[in-house]
């Protein structure tokens, strides 16, 4: 078995872009979901219309980059507000199918035959990120780089470079949101509702808040996505990916700063090494064809992350770094 | 019930009004399959694509012109096998996946294929070795398999504009009835235990699947090699089913009930636990869409304007007795009462002396033994597929919202006004945006009225 080719795949993605995106829509969803016990399940529109604005913008209507990357903030930001302002007042599990239904209808509004001459459809759109690739070629970032077992291509290593970033500037933003006045509002009204309307809080208002600032954040996740391959489609925001997002956030430690990057590098770490290690596995041919062939690695890997899951939740909900008083899951 | 019944005499009736505005005009064209071939966002033309009736009869075949553009006309509507000749493709230009798809064309509509082309080496190796978030083969729609990767049932169209309209009427009544079986259960459920369970979808792929293993696959044992017709195979589906939900509940929901779970943390449990039904039924199963050995295809009969297989009448029939029987027993049987009282208030209900525990047993089973009807009366019109139920899970929660969460008839106005109006609104709107118009109702309803047009006020909180 080729330990090494195993070891260096899964330390190379669990660093690299897929990580990031993971890692900011998760941010975001904490900010949403940890600190303030919002039951978001639409992070997957909010990187969406994130990174449709960029593709779109410069595609569709052909403006520069920047703009374009302004015009996709916006838009999470809109959707943020028009979700908020609409579904807010809903009781957690109602606000949880509430938005989960607004993520599906607008992915299926993006995907439909009718819209491609806008999105592209189900095909989506490709080729809005020469100009971002052209920077990190200025830098100098054009080589390959093999560092020990990781790997990562020139192309990636700018992403990863941008995406990191990003996750380090947005930590600080909700680092220091969080022990401010603000963010201790925020916890009040996980904690109790009505106690923090009873003490004069806009508690709507406040949540409305959140949700921009989480809704934002997981647009950046949208674009790191959408630069990565220069492409965007509709399927890959799907409801699964919002899914993955909640594993990815209570595995790190639900309402911690850091327990959201925890938690991306080990989900992608784990679901890297479980289809390197069952591939490997496979070709070995030590088990019968009836339990392992090539093409139910991708089942027995997500068979797998389902138990997970559930064991996490179940065993451990306040994940590696969280506080068990701190979990928003005793609502009702 | 009164308002339920007055809206959904307003919603026939602005369907019938719309239906004379729109006459004909959607339906002149005839049916057929058309594609648009590109390439690094270039056209490619003079690929071959042939069409073949499921039997394996040629359709027709054409080559695709300058613009990528490929059409080809069908007799009518069905289910055909498209090929796409990867010899004609430019060198180094492959199918990014299967270069055969089976499409169903729907009465009077062009269907889309989407064909995507890639290059040799990227289809080796997608996005680098391993997959973005959005490639994790976890993605429903990413198939491309179909055209509107969601079908659910065929429409047989009448002859005549009332010939239509009544087909899609009924059309719409028997998809209700489907997404109404599967609703009563998780409504009940959510009644009782407050969970809002996202593996109830996986509860109707597991019906849909035991009849499949036991109507075509066959239970071979030592000295017995088992194939039952469907007949028989519906009965054992729905007991099996039953046993199933039964079975959840005491190893696995009570367990967290007992351990003083919250409903957020199962909430996200049943995620997790949909996740690994789903791909359990993969493994075991296969990505294929499998149709059962028999009733696959029916001829249509003709009653009065309307033009319909029996199998539909025959299962509508079936869920139409089994729906209003259950909600009957929830009013009238001393279980029943049981079960609105723990739904009303599990505390109380258990200091009057119900056995609140054994009163949530009966609701998973119950729960489990309706999903697994709704699935195999499903997989009869659509054929099964491991994400058929996920697929419906909204349209399952949107009937819960639309009804009434908990409430006994709410299941089966909810799944009638959502059935109804996702095959009619296909008149006016894309047939692609009807989920989304089916959605769009869930959120407005939840804004509006969050306790569903039969529900009352007080559950809300």
């Amino acid at each position: 078995m080729n330990w090494e080719l195993i070891f260096s795949e899964t330390l190379s993605q669990a660093l690299g872009p897929t990580a990031v995106v993971y890692a900011l829509a998760a941010i975001g969803l904490n900010v949403q979901f940890g600190y303030t016990g919002l039951l978001n399940f639409g992070q997957a529109a909010f990187a969406g219309v994130c990174a449709y604005g960029l593709a779109m913008g410069v595609l569709t209507f052909g403006w520069p980059f920047w703009p374009s990357v302004l015009a996709g903030l916006v838009g999470a930001a809109l959707l943020a507000l028009v979700l908020g302002v609409t579904t807010l007042r809903l009781r957690a599990d109602y606000l949880a199918i509430a938005t989960v239904a607004a993520a599906e209808a607008l992915r299926r509004l993006v995907r439909m035959v009718e819209m491609s001459p806008w999105t592209g459809g189900a095909e989506g759109l490709r080729g809005f990120s020469d100009t971002f690739r052209d920077y990190g070629r200025e830098l100098g970032i054009t080589q390959n780089l093999r560092l020990g077992p990781l790997f990562f291509t020139g192309t990636n290593l700018w992403v990863m470079i941008v995406g990191w970033g990003l996750v380090a500037v947005t930590l600080l933003v909700v680092w220091l949101a969080m022990r401010s006045p603000w963010g201790r509002v925020l916890k009040s009204i996980r904690e109790d509702e009505d106690a923090a309307r009873s003490l004069g809080k806009n508690v709507f208002s406040y949540k409305v808040q959140a949700l921009l600032l989480g809704g934002v954040i997981g647009g950046l996740a949208g674009l790191i996505q959408g630069l990565r391959f220069g492409n965007v489609a509709p399927d890959q925001f799907h409801t699964t990916f919002t899914f993955y997002v909640y594993a990815v956030l209570i595995l790190g430690g639900v309402a911690r700063v850091f327990g959201p990057v925890v938690g991306a590098v080990l989900f992608w770490g784990i679901y890297n090494f479980l289809n390197q290690f069952l591939r490997e596995l496979e070709k070995l041919k030590v088990l019968p064809t009836s339990i392992l062939t090539a093409d139910k690695v991708d089942a027995l890997v997500f068979i797998l992350l389902g138990a997970g899951i559930i064991a996490l939740l179940i065993f451990r909900p306040q994940g590696i770094f969280g506080d068990r008083r701190e979990i928003s899951f005793h609502v009702r | 019930m009164r308002k339920a019944v007055i809206t959904l005499a307003a919603l026939l009736g602005s369907v019938i009004v719309a239906l004379g505005l729109s006459s004909g005009a959607a339906w002149a064209q005839g049916e057929g399959l058309q594609a648009t071939l590109k390439y690094e966002d270039e056209p490619v033309a003079g690929v071959t694509i042939s069409v073949y009736t499921e039997d394996g009869q040629l359709v027709g075949s054409a080559a695709t012109d300058e613009d990528g553009y490929w059409t080809v006309p069908v007799p009518r509507a069905g289910v055909y096998r498209v090929e796409l000749d990867e010899s004609t493709l430019p060198d180094g230009v492959v199918v990014a996946n299967d270069n055969v798809r089976h499409p169903e064309v729907r009465p009077g509509n062009v269907g889309n294929l989407l064909f995507r082309l890639v290059s040799e080496d990227e289809r080796t190796t997608p996005g680098g070795g391993t997959p973005a978030p959005g490639h994790t083969g976890d993605q429903p729609g990413a198939e491309g398999e179909l055209i509107d990767p969601e079908q659910e049932t065929e429409v047989v169209t009448g002859s005549g504009l009332l010939g239509r309209v009544v087909s899609h009427l009924y059309d719409g009544f028997h998809y209700g009835l489907i997404i109404a079986l599967a609703a009563l259960g998780l409504s009940l459920i959510f009644g009782t235990t407050g969970l809002i369970n996202f593996a109830h979808g996986e509860l109707v792929t597991f019906g849909a699947f035991v009849a499949l293993v036991v109507n075509v696959i066959g239970i071979s044992l030592p000295g017995l090699d088992l194939k039952l017709h469907l007949v028989l195979a519906v009965p054992v589906a729905v007991l099996i089913g039953v046993a199933f939900g039964f079975l959840q509940d005491l190893a696995f929901w009570g367990w967290l009930r007992r351990r003083g779970t919250g409903v957020v943390a199962m909430m996200i449990i049943s995620i997790g636990v949909a996740l690994l039904l789903r791909h359990l039924y993969l493994y075991f199963l296969g990505p294929g869409r499998n149709p059962y050995a028999q009733y696959t295809i029916q001829e249509p009969e003709r009653i009065g304007p309307l033009v319909v297989p029996m199998k539909t009448l025959i299962t509508d029939a079936v869920a139409l007795v089994v729906l209003v029987a259950v909600a009957s027993a929830l009013l009238m049987t001393r279980m029943g009462k049981a079960i609105r009282a723990v739904a009303d208030n599990p505390a109380l209900a258990a200091a009057s002396g119900i056995n609140v525990d054994q009163v949530i047993r009966v609701v998973w089973a119950v729960g489990g033994g309706l999903a697994a009807l709704s699935g195999v009366f499903l997989a009869m019109h659509q054929t099964t597929h491991y994400l058929m139920g996920f697929q419906m899970l909204l349209l399952i929660f949107a009937a819960v919202i639309v009804g009434g969460m908990g409430t006994a008839f709410g299941a089966l106005v909810g799944g009638l006004i959502v059935g109804l109006l996702i095959q009619v609104s296909t008149l006016w709107v894309p047939s692609e945006a009807k989920y989304v118009v089916a959605l769009a109702l869930l959120i407005v309803m939840l804004l509006v009225r969050p306790q569903g047009l039969l529900g009352r006020r007080a559950r809300i909180g």
